[in-house]
């Protein structure tokens, strides 16, 4: 393990996850009025109350680690380091897309930086992780992958597959599932008969515990315990990370099997709300300090949104491409 | 080892020992390469085909996996993502079912959700195919419904040749390769070249030179389609038997070619006659050579029925080299 990443993991750096968890706040709400002016079409789903979730695992992981996640990435993309501009481009369907503008706002993908996509087959993603870190295992690299996924997974055949498998053959992977409470209408205690999820996964011989995924900082510290946990070759962790989300399923969805008390209560506990008012108790974050940041991603997304505007859209002559290799002519 | 008259060296061997030695060579000649699957390491292969790959090259990189279809097939896309060269073995193509997810809606598509960024370098072996009256849900012919997918290849190796050759050749192939074997040719020898090695992917062969009718088929459905040129032959038919070797993508300029030939064209398929691979073939005829036919295309495959215990009804569901010679025969009339 190369030393860097081992102090990474054992500093948590509050503002940081504070900036992160504004800057995919204003990203997924200009993301919900660029969709209902019609510029981003297809299924749009946001993390809009999760951020604790997307800034406290990603930040835990190295540049080497890699990640899967599922069609609710956008916060991962983003505390991954993919820029907004290729974010957004990849939504609005340009060739100067994270993707190339053939994935939209469900498969965002980046190579460069081990951010796998972007999955939009409930549990999909599971098996293509622990296979990454059967790859690493494999070719004796100290790395990690991470997995997210939602509850709803948990009721799916690879997701049990999988973890048993990584648990076999303790491989380098983080599960990290993002409970949060609900799979589209469906509440957790309708479809799941044990609703202790960490419990579950832990049966399968793993270290598993649950989080508050309210908390940016219990998340990272969490994760970072179980990266290293992982990096270290005693075998895969599952993080039931507890959290929920303040905005519908997707654009689609009328939002009507949540009671509105149900909702606020959870809007109570806003993890940047509480990650703020922390900062400020403690002296780190002066007044007007969270609406500096949030007016600095306000104009990282403005200069986003034209760039990614300005970007081409493919030719159609080009629409077979990408099936398989290309050979030069 | 023998010398035909031509002159080439040849060695005979049964299919399962050229799979096996395909096996062998590329573990051998790549140490990112490993195999994995349910059974392939201390039982030897579901058919015997990895036999003694365990002791040879150990566990990490012969290694048998649990019952679950869906995560080792993921886990060989994600370690091919990875930078290894997984070959992943499905016990036969209806556990493959299991697996669709991942083969369908991850490995044929990552490349293109990623807009070319990635590639998934992943062999899937899976034992297909009817003849040992191992009834409904262990004998059918799918690969018909892999080919219908972009992003995939699908080779469907029906001589010694093939068993030995394509496993290197998918292995070098930067996309996911299924290779599909014929259980029922398992114990079957043939001869092989002894200077054989990795075969092209790209191209349907022909496996008998003829003029009056071409006769098509892949995987096990080559085997009826050469008895029945065989039987013709002995009436005074020439028939050509093209072997389509790989499903997708579909090599259709050979066949083409021979029906400008032969003008008559018949099919032979063990899947169901409905939406099957040869049905492809014969769509393709009809848009790019309907004037060459001077014939009604002749189809002769499985009936359209989940396949039966009984032998005799087995039979009776498959194509036969007598099936073929009546097509044939219907198509010269
Ligand atoms: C295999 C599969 N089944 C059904 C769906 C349709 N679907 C999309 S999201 C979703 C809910 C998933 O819930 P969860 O895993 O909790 O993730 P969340 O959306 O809450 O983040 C469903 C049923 C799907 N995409 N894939
Ligand atoms: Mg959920």
């Amino acid at each position: 393990m190369s030393k860097l990443a081992s102090e990474r993991s054992v500093q948590t750096d509050p503002q940081a996850l504070l900036t992160t968890m504004i800057r995919i706040r204003r990203l997924e709400e200009r993301c919900a009025a660029l969709y209902s002016a019609g510029a981003i079409r297809g299924f749009l789903h946001l993390c809009v109350g999760e951020e604790a979730v997307a800034a406290g695992v990603l930040d835990a992981l190295g540049p080497d680690d890699a990640v899967v996640s599922t069609y609710r990435e956008h916060g991962h993309a983003l505390a991954r380091g993919i820029p907004m501009a290729a974010l957004l481009a990849e939504m609005f369907g340009r060739t100067t897309g994270c993707s190339h503008g053939r994935g939209g706002s469900m498969h965002l993908f980046d190579a460069a930086r081990r951010f796998y996509g972007g999955n939009a087959i409930v549990a999909g993603g599971i098996p293509l992780a622990t296979g990454l870190a059967l790859a690493d295992r494999y070719r004796d690299r100290p790395w990690v992958t991470a997995c997210l996924f939602g509850d709803g997974a948990v009721a799916e055949g690879e997701f049990h597959e999988s973890l048993n498998l990584a648990a076999l053959w303790r491989l380098p992977v983080v599960f990290c599932c993002e409970n949060n409470r609900y799979a589209m209408g469906t509440a957790l205690e309708r479809s799941h008969a044990e609703t202790d999820l960490a419990l579950r996964a832990g049966s399968y011989g793993l270290r598993a515990w649950a989080v508050d995924g309210m908390d940016a900082v219990a998340v990272r510290e969490a994760t970072a315990l179980a990266v290293d946990t992982a990096r270290t070759g005693a075998g895969p962790c599952f993080l039931e990370l507890r959290t929920y989300r303040f905005r519908a399923h997707s654009m689609y969805d009328a939002d009507r099997y949540r009671d509105r008390a149900e909702i606020d209560e959870w809007k109570d506990r806003d993890p940047i709300d509480r990650l703020a008012t922390l900062l400020t108790d403690e002296g780190l974050l002066g007044a007007g300090g969270r609406a500096a940041l949030e007016a600095a991603a306000d104009a990282e997304i403005d200069e986003a949104v034209a760039v990614a505007e300005a970007g081409p859209i493919e030719p159609v002559e080009d629409l077979t491409r990408h099936v398989t290799t290309e050979v030069p002519a | 080892m023998t010398v035909t008259a031509a002159g080439s060296a040849t060695r005979t061997l049964t299919f399962r020992d050229a799979f096996g030695e395909g096996l062998r060579e590329a573990l051998a000649a790549d140490d990112r390469v490993f195999l994995m699957g349910e059974d392939v390491g201390r039982y030897g292969g579901c058919f015997g085909v990895s036999q003694g790959l365990l002791d040879e090259f150990g566990p990490e990189r012969v290694r048998d996996t649990p019952l679950s279809e869906s995560a080792f097939v993921g886990a060989g896309i994600g370690a091919a993502l990875g930078g290894t060269r997984p070959i992943v073995e499905i016990m036969t193509v209806n556990f493959a079912l299991l697996a669709l997810d991942q083969i369908v809606n991850t490995a044929a598509t990552l490349r293109h959700m990623s807009g070319g960024q990635l590639n998934v370098p992943l062999v899937i072996r899976i034992p297909t195919g009817p003849g040992r009256q191992l009834a409904a849900q262990h004998s059918h012919t799918l690969e018909g419904w892999f080919a219908h997918v972009p992003g995939l290849r699908v080779v469907t190796p029906a001589t010694v040749t093939d068993a030995r050759g394509m496993l290197a050749s998918a292995l070098a192939d930067p996309d996911p390769v299924l290779v599909f074997e014929q259980i029922a040719l398992y114990g079957a020898s043939g001869d092989l070249p002894v200077t054989a090695g990795p075969v092209d992917l790209d191209r349907a062969a022909i496996r008998r030179p003829g003029h009056d009718v071409t006769v098509v088929g892949y995987g096990g459905s080559l085997a009826p389609a050469l008895a029945a040129a065989e039987q013709l032959a002995a009436g005074g038919v020439s028939a050509e038997v093209v072997d389509l070797r790989t499903l997708r993508p579909l090599d259709s300029a050979t066949v083409l070619e021979s029906v400008a030939r032969t003008h008559r064209l018949v099919v032979v398929d063990n899947a169901w006659r409905s939406g099957g691979p040869t049905a492809e073939v014969v769509a393709r005829v009809a848009e790019q050579a309907l004037d060459e036919l001077d014939a009604a295309i002749e189809r002769v495959a499985a009936a359209e029925v989940p396949l039966p215990y009984p032998r005799h009804l087995e039979e009776a569901a498959l194509p036969s080299a007598d099936r073929v010679v009546a097509a044939a025969r219907r198509a010269l009339a």
